[in-house]
């Protein structure tokens, strides 16, 4: 797919401290890319630069294939806009501000009320043009802010965690709706975000940045399913991360051995490497008497201890003992199905694919 | 005597408003944008400027008219526009005091405004004027904050018009001046009545930022 945007070997500095430094990332034209990372990992800067609203200290930019020198053109900033995660309404009402953009670009009459109402349709807030941007809800602030970041139909469109402040029932209801927004313009779009949730539910691809640099980028199920290194596992919430070392390796399955326990995977390494069993929580069945096992086809089964159990909403974490601490996620119905309390015996069984081998030396990114 | 419209007093009151009305408009024109620039950009300078704005903010105006008194004296370097004891000059001292104080209020209201909104508007594609007047219009309680601050100190501003404008009745004479001469002359009710004069005029245009403040900021 064509890049639409693309940073090369850049570096932002504040106060002479390198903040950013990132060797190469695409934008690729009309995908979602998220760019999933903690606070402070240099997501914000990443999206400010790509809005050209910083200077790189080091670097190259391209837009559409040209190299990007600062000052950047009106033309080209024009084709970009950019939401914060505040949604920064501007004095005047809803259509006002969602006729901004469209104004600094000389558009009136006809055409500018036209679009406008098509955006505040888009973001279902038509009942809200003569209303006080300032006097709106925090859901519709963010609608507003949405609405006009689009309506002059951006060719990229840079969303800084803009539905964070939200509450969780508007954020859930918000977000397939942003998504059918985006996909039916056919906008390409990059989205800053902490949540793994969120990027996974908006994300064509992902990028996990850590300390100022990209750590991967890939689809979104390479990044959760498949983490280049522990670094990115710990994030996507790939919690159990067992190391081990191989013992062999037959025809892509191999057999590990983690703390006296065998485990069993899919990988391409040979016999001796070093790496890092990643098991995500909800890949692992609790099964309480041996003699069901018979009936399991997963290749992994432990037997171990219930160290605890959490109860994180619908789903319960149980911690286990099995010679090597693990999590698993399971619903309530299935806890008290098995009546589990803590120092039960217990049988964790999961899939030899469900188990993501990651080499012990950090891995670069793919994708 | 207010209620009468004596002709001499309506006459200092005209020419009150109208200089420090006219002073004032200047100040702002010059003073928003250059207030917003000097809020906004770093350039070697700055911090110097800076400075001398927020001295200007405390200037006594009667130094003020002491400098445009000695630049507009006869033997002074603009002597030959003959413009002392005219109310031109009146209006050059007041847009000298009231400059500093609508661009410091200006600078540091630009400032206080949140730095997202600034890169929101920016981020939108805005280009540097329709920047810097988004901001204005974003920031108009810190306009009119500046513009009430403004008028506020040359309306009730005595020293530098008087030394400029020599107080010439129906020439140069206003509020504040014809005040000071009519109490030392003993004419109290007359003083009275101006000092009442200039009481409501800052009475009234304060009403009406108040009112424009706090429809906005409710």
């Amino acid at each position: 797919m064509k890049s639409i945007l693309r940073l090369k070997d850049v570096e932002v500095a504040l106060g002479g401290k390198t903040i950013l430094n990132i060797e190469e990332l695409d934008v690729r034209s009309a995908e979602i890319l998220t760019i999933l990372g903690s606070t402070g990992s240099g997501k914000s800067t990443t999206l400010k630069l790509m809005a050209f609203l910083i200077k790189p200290k080091k670097g190259e930019l391209f837009w559409q294939g040209k190299k990007v020198r600062f000052p950047v053109p009106l033309v080209v900033r024009r084709s970009i806009s950019m939401t914060f995660q505040d949604p920064l309404p501007f004095e005047g009402t809803v259509f006002e501000n969602v006729a901004y953009g469209l104004r600094i670009r000389g558009i009136k009459g006809k055409e500018l009320r036209v679009k406008v109402e098509e955006a505040l349709e888009l973001f279902s807030i038509s009942h809200l043009k003569n209303q006080s941007a300032k006097k709106v809800s925090g859901g519709e602030a963010q609608r507003v802010a949405l609405a006009r970041s689009l309506v002059f139909r951006p060719s990229l469109l840079l969303l800084d965690e803009p539905l964070a402040s939200l509450d969780p029932i508007t954020k859930e209801g918000m977000i397939p709706e942003l998504h059918k927004v985006l996909k039916q313009l056919g906008i390409t779009c990059v989205y800053v975000t902490h949540d793994q949730e969120e990027a996974f539910a908006l994300a064509d691809r992902i990028a996990v940045m850590e300390q100022g640099e990209i750590i991967q980028v890939g689809t979104k199920e390479d990044v959760f399913f498949k983490p280049s290194d522990v670094r990115v596992a710990r994030f996507v919430g790939a919690e159990n991360l067992i190391p081990a070392v191989i013992l062999s390796n037959e025809e892509g399955l191999v057999t590990m051995k983690a703390q006296g326990k065998t485990l069993e995977a899919v990988a391409p390494f040979p016999q001796g490497t070093g790496v890092v069993a990643c098991i995500r929580p909800e890949e692992i069945t609790l099964k309480k008497d041996g003699a069901a096992l018979d009936r399991v086809t997963a290749r992994n089964q432990l037997p171990g201890i219930v160290l605890s159990l959490e109860t994180l909403g619908p789903v319960i974490k149980v911690s286990l003992d099995c010679g090597f601490q693990i999590k698993a996620l399971i619903t309530r119905r299935s806890a008290s199905d098995l009546n589990l309390k803590p120092g039960d015996a217990i049988f964790a069984t999961f899939k030899a694919t469900a188990v993501h081998v990651i080499p012990e030396v950090k891995g670069g990114t793919n994708g | 005597m207010i209620l009468s419209l004596d002709p001499e007093l309506m006459q200092v009151l005209l020419l009150s408003l109208e200089v420090s009305g006219l002073a004032i408009c200047i100040a702002v024109v010059l003073g928003i944008p250059s207030g917003v620039f000097l809020g906004l950009r770093r350039f070697p300078g700055r911090n110097l400027l800076i400075t001398l704005v927020n001295t200007g903010m405390g200037l006594p105006p009667v130094v003020v008219g002491l400098v445009v008194f000695l630049f507009l004296a006869r033997s002074g370097p603009f002597g030959n526009l003959n413009l002392l004891y005219t109310p031109s000059a009146m209006i050059i001292a007041q847009i000298i005091i009231a400059l500093p104080i609508v661009m410091g209020v200006t600078m540091a209201g630009i400032q206080n405004l949140d730095e997202k909104l600034r890169l929101q508007i920016l981020a939108l594609g805005a280009s540097k004027l329709q920047y810097f007047w988004k901001l204005i219009e974003e920031g108009r309680l810190i306009v009119l904050s500046a513009l009430a601050a403004g008028f506020g100190s040359i309306i009730s501003e005595v020293g530098a018009v008087m030394m400029v404008g020599g107080n010439i009745k129906g020439q140069t004479r206003v509020l504040t001046t014809a005040i000071v001469l009519e109490t030392r002359q003993g004419n109290y009710s007359l003083a009275i009545a101006l000092g009442i004069i200039l009481f409501l005029i800052a009475l009234l245009l304060n009403l009406v930022f108040t009112f424009l403040q706090q429809r906005r900021s409710s």
